[in-house]
């Protein structure tokens, strides 16, 4: 039904926003890629000059930056792993008959909609506080000694906090999958004497492979970056114990007012997200043919 | 998974199922619970879980002491400017991907979806320093301009795929009776997408009030949000918790609800039509 004059009107419609993406994507992905290549510090104004990959060679061969780099992954992975894990179990649990199963799959849901400062601020204090948070009792029921969250596990307290928070992405997108599962197979499964656990290694377990792959590849584009749950608890301590690529590269640009450092850092960050993206949109092209 | 349920199993399962639940649940019902208490007995231990003085000294207080109001109309504010603008845009475009698709329509959805793909920090400094220059820090426009953009991907992709769904023979039909373009979008198109646009809106909304990374960085007082005046305890002064928990459980609720009416659209919305 393409005529010319409907090409050209669909050509028309989707111009604007194709455009101000592109503007939005390349303006600013273009300066960062320019200032990367200079030194340019905002509390020395006019006194930029071009220093060709320097900041490049700084960045990359900071401490900080294997350290944070060494962070990103532990929080990546580790937030993976537990939120697949997780989303799976909680996922086959939710597809069985259970009393007040709608009510009950809103409360596994709930943390996903909660916004990020609100739950690093309440897990840090109300439930992680050494002195009154509600661990910190319920450890004292056994006669444990408290953990001071913050100070002897950083990283773990984020991974925590952050794994809770999308820990229902995945529960929903499996689900999801799951519930879409022909009930026949496993029924004649069953027929043939396949108990539970094989029937979930070679039939729901496949089944949900594409579901987990877009699992896996969205969760960690948004993990890449997480901020908000670092910037209200730890600020990146003790030390650089909890400074992520993302972190590190918000300190130098606003904090130390490094310009050209911090945009070496996010090409780096720019690069890494790259990654991860090139497989997912394949992924998400083949979808589209069908 | 499926086992032969005898009522005994379904009803240990059950309750199985309802603890496992409500432990995940248990932070959010401990936040909204520890703000109708006194900030006394908010870090008191053992804590109280029903036997406390009851109040809503809390609500008044974060309302009186650091004009709540203020940040929760910027919320709202960027929120929902933020996601008229990008139905404008985005209405229009995914229509023409679906209606009017040309060889390249699917290169072009695939890159809007790789814009979405780059981190925030690769144009922090430049968006940072444009703003700046621009005088759009701390302003509500400005944000609502980065919102907009940041979430116009993922607005096309779900209208594109509701759009999608609606038989193409109605419009033909609508065109051979000489409905002109602008009313074949008004009269035929929109009321069969109208939930479809409503979910995308939905999304978009929780989206653009939980987006804690622009936020953050780009405002200081007059524009911020609820996200921003939440961080703002993070550096408190004596006892906090529970007019925490009270302008927590006020930033939360409302995005909980459409949130819990939004569910299904979510999985759509967010994995790009991938997984149905």
């Amino acid at each position: 039904m393409s005529t010319r004059a409907s090409t050209l009107t669909g050509r028309i419609m989707s111009a604007p926003s194709i455009i101000v993406l592109f503007l939005w994507m390349a303006v600013p992905l273009g300066m960062t890629i320019y200032f990367s290549f200079l030194r340019y510090n905002l509390l020395s104004p006019g006194m930029e000059e071009w220093i060709g990959t320097l900041n490049y060679e700084f960045f990359l061969t900071d401490p900080a930056f294997f350290a944070s780099l060494a962070n990103t992954l532990l929080l990546v992975g580790s937030v993976l792993a537990i939120t697949v894990v997780g989303g799976i179990l909680l996922g086959l649990m939710l597809d069985q008959p259970i009393f007040g199963r709608g009510v009950l799959r809103l409360l596994v849901i709930a943390p996903f909609f909660i916004m990020p400062t609100v739950n690093a601020l309440v897990w840090k204090n109300l439930l992680m506080d050494p002195v009154s948070g509600m661990f910190a009792w319920i450890a004292s029921l056994f006669g444990l000694p408290a953990i001071d969250w913050f100070t002897n596990a950083p990283l773990t307290s984020i991974i925590i906090m952050v794994s809770w928070q999308w820990l229902p992405f995945a529960v929903l997108i499996l689900l999801t999958a799951l519930q879409s599962l022909d009930r026949d197979q496993k029924e004649a499964a069953q027929m043939d004497g396949a108990g539970p656990i094989s029937i979930f290694f070679y039939i729901t377990l496949p089944h949900l492979s594409r579901a987990i792959t877009v699992v896996v590849l969205i969760e960690t584009i948004f993990l890449l970056t997480v901020f908000a749950e670092i910037f209200v608890t730890t600020g990146g301590g003790p030390g650089l114990a909890t400074t992520n690529i993302a972190f590190l590269v918000y300190t130098q640009a606003l904090l130390q007012f490094d310009v050209g450092g911090a945009s070496a850092g996010g090409i780096v960050a720019v690069i890494l997200a790259n990654i991860v993206a090139i497989f997912l949109i394949r992924l998400i092209g083949k979808n589209l043919d069908k | 998974m499926e086992n032969k349920q005898t009522p005994l199993g379904y009803v240990s399962f059950s309750v199985f199922a309802w603890i496992v639940g409500l432990l995940i649940f248990f932070p959010i019902f401990w936040m909204v619970l520890t703000s109708f208490k006194t900030e006394l007995e908010a870090v008191s231990i053992p804590p109280s879980f029903i036997s406390f003085d009851w109040t809503l000294e809390n609500y008044v207080e974060v309302q009186e002491r650091s004009n709540y109001f203020k940040f929760a109309m910027n919320s709202v504010i960027l929120a929902v400017g933020s996601t008229l603008v990008g139905l404008v845009f985005a209405v229009t475009c995914a229509w023409a991907m679906a209606f009017n698709p040309t060889k390249r329509t699917k290169d072009a959805l695939l890159w809007m979806l790789s814009t979405k793909m780059m981190p925030p920090v690769g144009v922090l400094v430049p968006i940072y320093l444009l703003f700046r220059d621009w005088g759009l820090l701390d302003t509500r426009f400005g944000l609502i301009m980065v919102l907009f953009l940041m979430n116009l991907p993922i607005m096309v992709w779900m209208l594109y795929t509701y759009f999608k769904e609606i038989p193409t023979d109605i419009l033909e039909a609508a065109r051979m009776d000489g409905a002109t373009l602008p009313k074949e979008i008004i009269f035929v198109l929109l009321p069969m997408a109208v939930p479809g646009i409503a979910s995308t809106m939905l999304l978009n909304i929780i989206l653009a009030w939980n987006e804690a990374f622009w936020t953050l960085n780009l405002t200081t007082s007059d524009a911020a949000p609820l996200t921003a005046f939440i961080a703002s305890y993070s550096s408190p002064e004596g006892l906090f918790w529970a007019k925490l928990s009270a302008a927590s459980t006020l930033a939360v609720a409302p995005i909980l609800v459409i949130g819990w009416f939004s569910q299904k659209q979510l999985v759509r919305g967010l994995t790009f039509g991938a997984v149905k």
